[in-house]
């Protein structure tokens, strides 16, 4: 597996960390008890393509929004994660 | 058939074309007492427990593949009881005594072979740790030593105990662990689960559950047609969360990678089952002389049954540290399973928020060792529709309440326990 990232080209994955499920969002600081649970334990796993954060930090230490295949771990879209690295590139 | 000295001597004597094969592969009937998802080591030591404990015999086991094609035929083989938590300190013991007993209870020759769990420690923090671990091991009856340098060098002369960075310093040594043949854990209990009457059913993959009025699972859905359960337990390791979907149900639990790896056969070499304490690298020498090891998973989700060449790496790079000598030792095979990696790194053997559905899941990567402890306590939970008080803690609802069994510490990142 090869990640390509945006700033830095294609690179190897022992480059790169991984978080995992892009999906779950931080509740508000007010959310329940249930909105906390769900985000910290409870997973999609999902089976197919998903979207998921990973960190080059053998590169360019940007955070990553990996569009990946689980079943094949083919790699279909990188772009950097919303934040800092994002308005570099204009994304 | 019952296997013993004389069977095996008559059917060497008959040029060996007289075995009966060891189990009955079966059709599924319309409806059974209670239907077992997952011919793996679990779901089918799940089985044998009910028809033999527990009395209740109207059983299937229902497997997509063929048994023992998961993860009960990818892992390393090793039984170990060296845990230092509550929940899982008992547990794990619990599954060991049932190792110990398994090939008599089950009349199958499973190669338990107690050769000795040995974790080194490189580091005087390392030993406290160690020696903490098994002073808990000692207080609940379980075997542990502590060996220092001076032992291990008569014991396992060719470690590299001089090591600049890692030096071995000693070990905390679990003598009754070993291994054990892991396909024949599967056909063992295949052989004893199918003459007590259970249905082992192959190439019958549940696509959904039937449920009544009040949202009761009343059978499963499959690619063998729909078949009706008073009871459904689901012992499915990496594929948890997909089955769990279709009852509507999301888990605490993500896939992962592990992958594993056996050289070509070498002389005896290893004595026993050893870790290195400065990495993730694990190792033992099967009976054909292959070094059976591996280390952590790949890090991602993934359901691919294969992994990528950085933790193939990082493993070697391990074994190379802890004995230098294997580096000319080739590769034969290398291969991947799908883990069901829990928030807390312990299983969950729980009721599921759904009724009639029992959840036996998030084994990580440590699922073997477990595989008799596991189908007791499962069943028992089937049967009686109460926890074992050895798997009282495995609760689905841990997480909620914050009562974690978080043996590493990491918190709740799969990818790290």
């Amino acid at each position: 597996m090869r990640i390509t990232c945006p700033f830095c080209g294609e690179r190897e994955l022992g480059e790169f960390t991984y978080l995992g499920d892009a999906k779950p969002q931080r509740p508000a600081a007010d959310a329940g008890e249930d909105a906390v649970y769900d985000y910290v334990y409870l997973r999609d796993n999902i089976a197919g393509v998903m979207s998921e954060h990973w960190y080059h930090g053998g590169g360019c230490r940007a955070w990553l929004k990996v569009t990946r295949n689980t079943l094949t771990h083919e790699i279909s879209a990188v772009e950097p994660a919303a934040g800092a690295g994002a308005a570099k590139v204009g994304a | 058939m019952k296997y013993s000295i004389f069977s095996l001597a008559r059917a060497a004597l008959s040029g060996h074309k007289n075995w009966q094969p060891t189990w009955r592969d079966a059709a599924p009937k319309d409806r059974y007492d209670v239907v077992i998802i997952g011919g793996g080591g679990h779901g089918l030591a799940t089985a044998w427990f009910l028809a033999s404990e527990f009395g209740i015999r109207n059983v299937a086991v229902l497997e997509k593949g063929w048994i023992g094609s998961g993860n009960a035929g990818r892992n390393t083989t090793i039984i170990r009881s060296n845990y230092g938590l509550p929940g899982n300190t008992g547990f794990y013991e619990l599954s060991m005594k049932l190792w110990e007993r398994m090939e008599q209870d089950l009349n199958y020759n499973a190669m338990v072979s107690q050769r000795g769990v040995l974790n080194l420690y490189h580091s005087d923090a390392q030993r406290d740790a160690f020696a903490r671990r098994g002073n808990t091991m000692r207080i609940n009856g379980i075997d542990a030593e502590l060996l220092d340098q001076a032992a291990l060098r008569k014991m396992l002369p060719f470690l590299n105990f001089d090591n600049a960075r890692f030096p071995v310093q000693g070990g905390l040594l679990q003598r009754r662990g070993g291994t054990a043949r892991h396909d024949a854990v599967v056909w063992g209990y295949a052989h004893a689960a199918s003459a007590l009457g259970v249905d082992i059913i192959q190439n019958c993959e549940v696509t959904g559950f039937t449920r009544d009025a009040n949202g009761k699972v009343t059978g499963v859905e499959t690619s063998r047609g729909k078949i009706g359960a008073g009871k459904v337990g689901m012992a499915v390791a990496g594929s948890s969360s997909r089955v769990a979907a279709m009852a509507g149900l999301r888990l605490p639990i993500e896939s992962h990678v592990l992958q594993a790896f056996v050289s070509e056969a070498i002389k005896p070499l290893l004595p026993n089952v050893m870790t290195f304490g400065a990495g993730h690298f694990y190792v033992s020498q099967s009976d054909k002389g292959g070094l059976v090891f591996g280390g952590d998973i790949d890090g991602y989700n993934s359901y691919a049954q294969r992994g990528n060449l950085p933790v193939v790496e990082d493993v070697c790079e391990g074994g190379m540290a802890l004995i230098p000598m294997i580096g000319r030792v080739r590769l034969l095979r290398q291969w991947g399973g799908i883990m069901d990696m829990s928030m807390d790194g312990s299983p969950i053997i729980d009721k599921s928020p759904v009724d009639g559905l029992y959840i036996n899941a998030g084994w990580c990567y440590g699922g073997f060792k477990a595989t008799p402890g596991s189908g007791f306590v499962f069943a028992h939970l089937i049967a009686r529709d109460q926890s074992h008080k050895e798997a009282a803690l495995f609760r689905l609802d841990r997480f909620r309440r914050g009562a974690m069994i978080d043996e590493k510490g990491q918190g709740a990142q799969p990818n790290l326990h």
